[in-house]
């Protein structure tokens, strides 16, 4: 294939996978690293250099449009890319020491994860119990906008939220993604945090992430501009016009025919590396 | 976040917006910077294989994995050097965030969170410049 022509399927390819990433919320990183492997066979570490990179374009976009309406826990936020970013370059450290068919495994498994997580029941748990010493002491309860006026949460769990968190950053260093599914678990499941301020504040945090661990990749050599150039473009693009257009859109069907299209790349991601043909 | 002092400059929500702005503002430029030595990529390798695109061979050459080697190789207006200039602008953009975030809970008078945020500063410049 000649490098326009190349270039122009990568773009392509970049921007439905970002127009579908933030019409599900499964962000278009997700996909990425498997369609550059699997169809285009690019070499994983390029992928993963050029994937990394398009996260954080669109993190950085919608939390623009997030801090805005004010759901996104400032704080929270903040004390948790403590772990993030300590997680992110110590996985894009590994990245370096990991064989590329380990790596595939691993990411067939995160991609699994995030594919179920996305379809799980969502349950905010707002409790009337007396709040936790250690979100205390950090100033991590907060409120959020809603339609019978501002509602105050309680966090909860800092320390295993925290942990999970080192993990999300881990996972995002590891394998160039923003590793949203993990983040918003870690929030929403283990910290009590309602769910869309789970969502907005791992937004926020996902680029601030992900820059931990491009400045390492870039000096390894992993982010190739000839790649990462129509991949950040196309996401971005893809992600601005699913933006747009989701107040429309039928989410729940594109979801789960999403969910099943991520199931089915992370299966071929894990027989790959398993059998080495990455 | 109260809203009590909004109306004398320095309010947690005015913050927020201002750094909402930083990030569109950085993300555009970059997308902007990418774009155009795109084009130029486009024009300077319209004649050659993708293969140098999928292959991994050793990794990218020094000129384009350190900040001061890729802005020497922009300058002389290679595409695959402004491309990099772009990305450096879009990884920077957090970084910028975070370091405005420094100020925001300094305006607060929240020293936690103003060590707090430089630890994460110090990660990120760590990754950044010294890794």
């Amino acid at each position: 294939m000649s490098t326009p022509e190349f270039t122009l399927f990568v773009a392509f390819g970049s921007l439905v996978a970002g127009m579908l990433g933030a019409l599900t919320g499964l962000g278009g990183g997700v996909v990425i690293v498997p369609l550059l492997t699997l169809c285009f066979g690019v070499d994983m570490r390029y992928a993963i250099g050029a994937s990394l990179v398009s996260v954080i374009a669109t993190s950085s976009g919608a939390a623009a449009a997030y801090v805005k309406e004010g759901y996104s826990n400032m704080r929270v936020g903040m004390f948790l890319e403590l772990a993030t970013t300590i997680g992110a370059v110590s996985g894009a450290y590994l990245a370096v020491r990991v064989p590329t068919s380990g790596i595939a495994i691993i990411f067939g498994i995160v991609l699994l994860f995030s594919a179920y997580a996305e379809n799980r029941k969502r349950s905010d748990t707002l409790d009337d119990q007396p709040p936790d010493h250690l979100a205390t002491l950090l100033k991590l309860d907060g409120s959020y906008p809603s339609a019978e006026g501002p509602k105050s949460y309680r966090v909860r769990n800092v320390p295993a939220g925290f942990g999970l968190m080192y993990v999300a950053g881990v996972v995002s260093g590891l394998l160039g993604i923003g590793s949203g599914a993990v983040k918003v678990l870690a929030m929403d499941q283990a910290m009590h945090i309602p769910f869309k301020v789970s969502t907005t504040t791992s937004n926020f945090m996902i680029g601030v992430t992900a820059a931990a661990s491009a400045g390492i990749y870039l000096h390894k050599g992993y982010i190739d501009p000839g790649l990462a150039m129509p991949v950040m473009l196309g996401v971005l693009a893809g992600a601005l016009i699913g933006a747009r257009i989701l107040p429309g859109a039928r989410v729940k069907i594109l979801r789960i025919v999403f969910s099943a299209v991520i199931a089915a790349l992370a299966v071929e991601m894990i027989y790959k590396g398993v059998k080495g043909g990455l | 976040m109260d809203d009590t002092h909004a109306q004398h400059g320095w309010s947690p929500r005015r913050f927020e917006t201002l750094i909402g702005q930083l990030l569109r503002i950085g993300v555009g430029l970059s997308a902007a910077v990418v774009f155009i030595g795109g084009v130029l990529f486009l024009v300077q390798y319209w004649n050659t294989t993708a293969e140098g695109l999928r292959v991994f061979n050793n990794g990218e050459p020094d000129v384009l994995r350190h900040i001061s080697g890729i802005v020497h190789f922009a300058l002389t207006l290679h595409s695959r050097g402004m491309i990099q200039v772009g990305l450096l602008i879009l990884i920077a953009t957090p970084v910028a965030r975070v370091a405005f975030s420094v100020v925001g809970f300094a305006g607060e008078r929240d020293w936690l969170y103003v060590n707090v945020t430089l630890a994460v500063l110090a990660i990120l410049l760590f990754g950044l410049i010294f890794s």
